[in-house]
């Protein structure tokens, strides 16, 4: 067990005119799941790399518990890189399968035994732990790659994009089974990906980078809720955040021909900024008599509930903001025509996000 | 519709039926070719004359896969040849199927599990170890790092006494400019773990010679690799006045098949440093193919241009030029060799192998009897005596008798050896699977409510 630290840690790589990961400051509690995600070439798998040792560290340090492991080479780390990318050996035992690695690192028979039977009970695979690997499922074969890291105990997992080679049932059936063995061991995890349907739910705690820089980390719930600046509140969430710019106006930003309401005290962090980014969730819109006004141009149906898309409307010319691209979430009962014209508004006033059109930066 | 994606389009593929699961194909376009063990479900496909290794992976992943051993192809590395991504399968119903990758299907290789079914000896393995060593230092002096080394991704070729290696799976592969040490020795780790369990696999299912031990065979692999990687380019420091050690270098890279293309000299007072930046291998291989055309493995190359010498020698050659002399030798020695081979036993060696075993064979045949047997005598003791009870080691539908010798135990599926072999036991119950159905699917959107629902208690 143990915690992680990035401290500055800083990766360029040569030739390059920018750091692939840039002063990364990341703390990692004991037994965490931590994810890492973001767009590609955001720096997410190079930061993992560098706890590694696959990547130099070129400034700054990288510490697991208190050891600083920056210039330790890979095997001196304990640590271990989860594969997915398995082959399992048809006249090896599933017991076998799982813990030949052990035998080869001359773990004592005993001691190997005991580790497999520890990790085929998490694992539910007790019961096939004196068979062939022969007829397992999918998921079963799954589970067995996974016991192979298990009962390695490491300090630390780290898994980089594990899913990616998987089809879609088979990734979703392994995601949850992780998270839930993850809960389990209590073992530090750092897992990379880029799809952030994984990231919102598997991690104790998510790390959000782009372009190098880390932009937040927080429990999924507070990304979603408190997203720091206009990238995060735009790439967490699916459909998207509506990020619709306005004017400051008396009582909120003006949107269209709405003033949609902010309190003062975020209005007063502005500071002379007259020209701000609203953000709304779509499943955080109502619709109602007073409103942003958009003209309905699909609406997609899924359930109880359907996506309304449109093109908010106002007067171009005064502000400018007509035009932008809107997407609502509304009740199949009162579903609107298309090419007719709705108001919408927020359903409360936390749903409202206020964002510095100059940082980017939430008011 | 499905479509393709191709660099040298084989349009007998297209009529193919893929809006069927590769597994559910039907027998009439495939080929039982010995192989190895496969995560994905794998065929090889028959068109013509032409067979092909599919390999349904999804669409990311495959493409990723299709343009690397594209770049592998075109740095002169040793991987198969990659002919297609077929994409944006549908069943009749309209359910998505994954894309398939397409490759070429290396003539005359032989996948391990076919090369150790029948028993090998301990110096066969020590050679197939060589050739897998010399593989992951060329895949790491381009700056590819595989994190997927293992027998079963890995096709040999028979190269006069060695063995050449080829990657197959490139599916984990990365291309990068440089590997650290870091990415290197992970490279290593993971082939060593894989290889230990291939090993270990072949151990307990009898095909291994008891004489060999998986651990002493994997420790092998890692000094000879650290061995071979600090001659590639470790730096190397003497007294000026060892100043021959630098041709040293070049010529025991050489030896090795490698040329130097650029070798880094400093001078620090009477200090020498010496270190190669830029090493090609394929050093015989190449020399070969400029005087003759002929495009052979490595060792195979050598022991041509062994043959070239000699016949330069007898000759009274040595004073014409190279190209000149090389012309003759094909045309008097080499050719009328391959050329004796009866059509129907061309199938069990390419030429190259041939002539290196007719070379073989004579050597043998004249110390036997005490005077130099001529060529064309030899070869013709060669057919009756070796090649004729051979086998074919060319691809011919009759090879799915190699995957299962007779004392083996049989395959649950002729077509799949991943699938393991059969046996009577029950499979037990699994309640993890219960839960683990249909229910599976992405949702839709990810909103409150999903994450909600999706991260359960732990909130």
């Amino acid at each position: 067990m143990a915690t992680i630290s990035f401290r500055d840690a800083t990766r360029v790589y040569p030739g390059a005119d920018r750091p692939a990961v840039d002063k990364l400051n990341l703390e990692i509690g004991d037994g965490e799941f931590m994810v890492l995600v973001g767009p590609s070439g955001c720096g997410k798998t190079t930061s993992l790399r560098m706890l590694a040792g696959l990547e130099e560290v070129n400034s700054g340090s990288i510490w697991i518990g208190d050891r600083d492991v920056t210039h330790l080479p890979p095997k001196d780390r304990d640590i271990a890189m989860v594969f997915q990318n398995y082959a399992l050996y048809p006249h090896m035992t599933v017991a076998d399968n799982m813990g030949f690695a052990l035998k080869m690192q001359n773990v004592p028979k005993d001691e190997r035994e005991r580790r497999v039977a520890a990790a085929a009970d998490l694992l539910g695979l007790k019961d096939f732990l004196a068979r062939k690997p022969k007829a397992l499922s999918g998921g079963q074969r799954q589970r067995v790659a996974m016991g192979r890291a298990i009962v390695r105990e490491p300090q630390v997992f780290l898994m980089d994009e594990p899913l990616s080679n998987l089809d879609a049932k088979l990734r979703v059936q392994t995601r949850t089974q992780i998270a839930s063995l993850q809960n389990k061991l209590g073992v530090t995890t750092v897992y990379v990906t880029h799809d952030q349907v994984e990231a919102m739910t598997m991690g104790n705690r998510v790390a959000v980078l782009k372009d190098g820089l880390l932009q937040q980390v927080d429990t999924p719930m507070a990304l979603y809720d408190k997203p720091v600046n206009v990238f995060v509140a735009g790439f967490i969430g699916s459909p998207a955040m509506n990020l619709l710019t306005g004017t400051v106006t008396e009582g909120g930003v003006r949107v269209g021909d709405y003033v949609v309401p902010v309190p003062r005290d975020t209005l007063a962090k502005a500071g002379d900024e007259t020209t701000l980014i609203i953000g709304i969730r779509p499943e955080n819109f109502t619709i109602a008599d007073d409103g942003i006004s958009l003209e309905v141009s699909v609406v997609e149906e899924t359930g109880a509930d359907g996506y309304v898309y449109g093109t908010l409307v106002g007067d171009e010319q005064a502000d400018g903001t007509a035009g932008q691209q809107l997407v609502a979430r509304v009740s199949t009962r009162q579903s609107p025509q298309m090419g007719s014209v709705v108001k919408l508004a927020a359903r409360d006033a936390d749903a409202v996000h206020v964002f510095s059109e100059k940082t980017q930066n939430r008011l | 519709m499905p479509r393709f994606l191709s660099s040298r389009p084989d349009s007998r593929l297209i009529p193919l039926p893929w809006g069927t699961p590769l597994a559910e194909w039907p027998t009439e376009h495939l080929v039982a070719l010995p192989r190895g063990l496969s995560r994905h479900v794998v065929r090889f496909i028959r068109v013509g004359e032409s067979v092909y290794a599919a390999k349904e992976i999804v669409e990311p992943v495959a493409l990723h896969e299709y343009r690397l051993l594209q770049d592998l192809t075109r740095l002169g590395t040793p991987a198969v040849e990659p002919l297609a991504v077929v994409t944006q399968r549908h069943r009749a119903d309209g359910r998505e199927l994954e894309s398939v990758l397409i490759t070429r299907h290396l003539q005359f290789s032989l996948p391990y599990r076919s090369l150790f079914s029948v028993g090998v000896r301990q110096d066969t393995v020590s050679r197939l170890v060589d050739a897998m060593v010399v593989l992951l230092a060329r895949l790491h002096l381009i700056g590819f790092m595989w994190r997927d080394v293992s027998l079963s991704n890995i096709l040999f070729r028979r190269d006069a006494g060695e063995f050449a290696a080829y990657l197959v799976d490139a599916e984990t592969g990365e291309m990068h400019a440089d590997l650290t040490t870091g990415q290197r020795e992970h490279d290593l780790s993971i082939a060593v773990t894989n290889l230990f369990g291939d090993f270990s696999d072949l151990q307990a299912g009898g095909m291994l010679d008891p004489s060999l031990d998986p651990l002493q065979l994997v420790e092998t692999i890692e000094t000879r690799y650290r061995e071979l990687w600090s001659e590639l380019t470790g730096v190397e420091e003497f007294p000026e006045r060892e100043l021959d050690r630098i041709e040293g270098r070049v010529r025991r890279l050489n030896a090795l098949g490698f040329d130097v293309a650029e070798l880094d000299i400093s001078t620090a007072g009477k200090t020498i440093r010496i270190q190669p930046k830029v090493v090609d291998a394929g050093h015989h291989s190449r020399r070969l193919m400029r005087l003759t055309g002929l495009d052979t493995e490595e060792n195979q190359a050598r022991r041509l241009l062994n043959d070239l010498d000699t016949y330069r020698a007898r000759n009274n050659l040595q004073g014409t030029d190279e190209a000149v002399a090389a012309h003759q030798w094909l045309a008097t020695s080499f050719e009328p060799v391959v050329n004796a081979i009866p059509k129907d036993l061309m199938g069990k060696r390419d030429p190259a192998q041939i002539y290196h075993e007719v070379l073989d064979y004579r050597w043998y045949q004249s110390q036997r009897e005490r005077r130099e047997v001529p060529l064309t005598e030899a070869v013709h003791g060669y057919i009756d005596d070796v090649l004729t009870s051979l086998p074919d080691e060319e691809l011919s539908a009759d090879s799915v008798t190699l995957i299962q010798p007779d004392d083996a135990q049989a395959l649950v599926n002729p077509y799949d050896p991943s699938q393991g072999y059969v046996d009577d036991e029950e499979t037990p119950y699994d309640p993890w699977e219960d839960d683990a159905g249909e229910n599976a699917t992405e949702p839709a959107v990810l909103d409150l409510d999903t994450l909600r629902r999706l991260r359960g208690p732990k909130n």
